[in-house]
């Protein structure tokens, strides 16, 4: 199975963890851990003066991870150009997943934001890697504004209603010269397993995990099903057809050669 | 003197760094990223930036998220 490269960065697993919803820190760190995972997302928020916690990543072998911060909670390019410096300032990475997000209820990525902060993050000397609907043209866009990756959603962030943007992320997957991240709305193994079969590079899992009665067995899962899928494309898919093909032979005991 | 520490009024000694208030609040080692009047200050920075009355002043740090 070979490594996904983004931006000269070699990645085992193709198989990327949001840290979010866990139900504790330790509970996040053992997932992360099972999903085989070695690139998790965060996010930046503001510490509780009166009551500073551990952070979230205290429990995580952050020797053996790339961090990859995200923008979430920018409405407007502007925002997140604001977080991701600050989450250069507070962990040294480049790397940045730019989300603009305006619409609460939905969370559907703003492409002429997302776009417009792209092209600046990119003078910053950012690596970006932008969340953005499954829009052909827009991956285009970002590509040529110097993205490291484009980031198409599966189904809205958090739904698990798995791969419903399929066919536009396979328009995405034939034109890429970047690697193609399929980003939230992957509820099951099985959908992260389509998403690789399609073709994507890599698949981001947060919710489906997080919200599982049991995220670390899940995460497993999660794995399997991202190798499996990964080593089924290796191993080169037979055609399909629409008659049957006799995997038996049909002739040597009840039908005689030739009268079949 | 007073800042605007996080969205709130806080109360400091005068000529205090950024860095010594880090410590005082027990924030100086760990991934956070502060952002003063504005600007978003490189790790390095913050024991030369000194606080005067009314700055505005953000304390960041990583949370889970996906």
């Amino acid at each position: 199975m070979l490594p996904v490269v983004i931006a000269g960065v070699a990645l085992r697993s193709r198989l990327f963890i949001g840290t979010g919803k866990f139900s504790s820190p330790a509970v996040m760190a053992q997932a992360v851990e099972a999903s085989g995972s070695d690139l998790i997302t965060v996010a930046i928020r503001r510490v509780d003066i009166d009551a500073p916690s551990d952070s979230t990543l205290s429990a995580l072998d952050l020797s053996r991870l790339h961090l990859l911060p995200n923008t979430s909670g920018a409405r407007d390019a502007d925002e997140a150009i604001r977080l991701a410096k600050l989450a250069r300032a507070a962990c040294g990475t480049t790397w940045i997943k730019l989300e603009v997000t305006p619409d609460p209820n939905y969370l559907l990525p703003d492409p002429i934001e997302t776009l417009r902060a792209a092209e600046q993050l990119v003078k910053l000397g950012f690596t970006v890697l932008p969340y953005m609907n499954a829009d052909p043209v827009l991956a285009k866009h970002l590509t040529e504004a110097g993205c490291a990756t484009v980031m198409p959603l599966a189904a809205p962030i958090g739904s698990n209603l798995g791969l419903r943007t399929r066919d536009q992320i396979g328009i995405i997957i034939e034109q890429a010269s970047v690697p193609v991240v399929v980003d939230a709305g992957l509820g099951m193994p099985s959908h992260a397993a389509e998403a690789i079969e399609l073709g994507a590079d890599a698949v981001l899992v947060n919710t489906a995990i997080a919200i599982a009665h049991d995220p670390v067995t899940m995460a497993r899962a999660f794995r399997f099903a991202v190798e499996a899928a990964c080593l089924a494309r290796d191993a080169g898919p037979g055609d399909r057809a629409v008659r049957a093909r006799a995997s038996s032979p049909l002739t040597g005991f009840l039908r005689d050669e030739g009268s079949a | 003197m007073q800042i605007n520490l996080n969205g709130k009024r806080r109360e400091i000694q005068e000529g205090l760094s950024i860095g010594e208030l880090l410590r005082q609040l027990c924030l100086r080692s760990g991934l956070v990223a502060v952002e003063h009047n504005g600007e978003v200050l490189a790790p390095e920075a913050v024991d030369a930036r000194v606080l005067r009355e009314d700055d505005q002043l953000e304390v960041v740090r990583f949370v889970g998220g996906g």
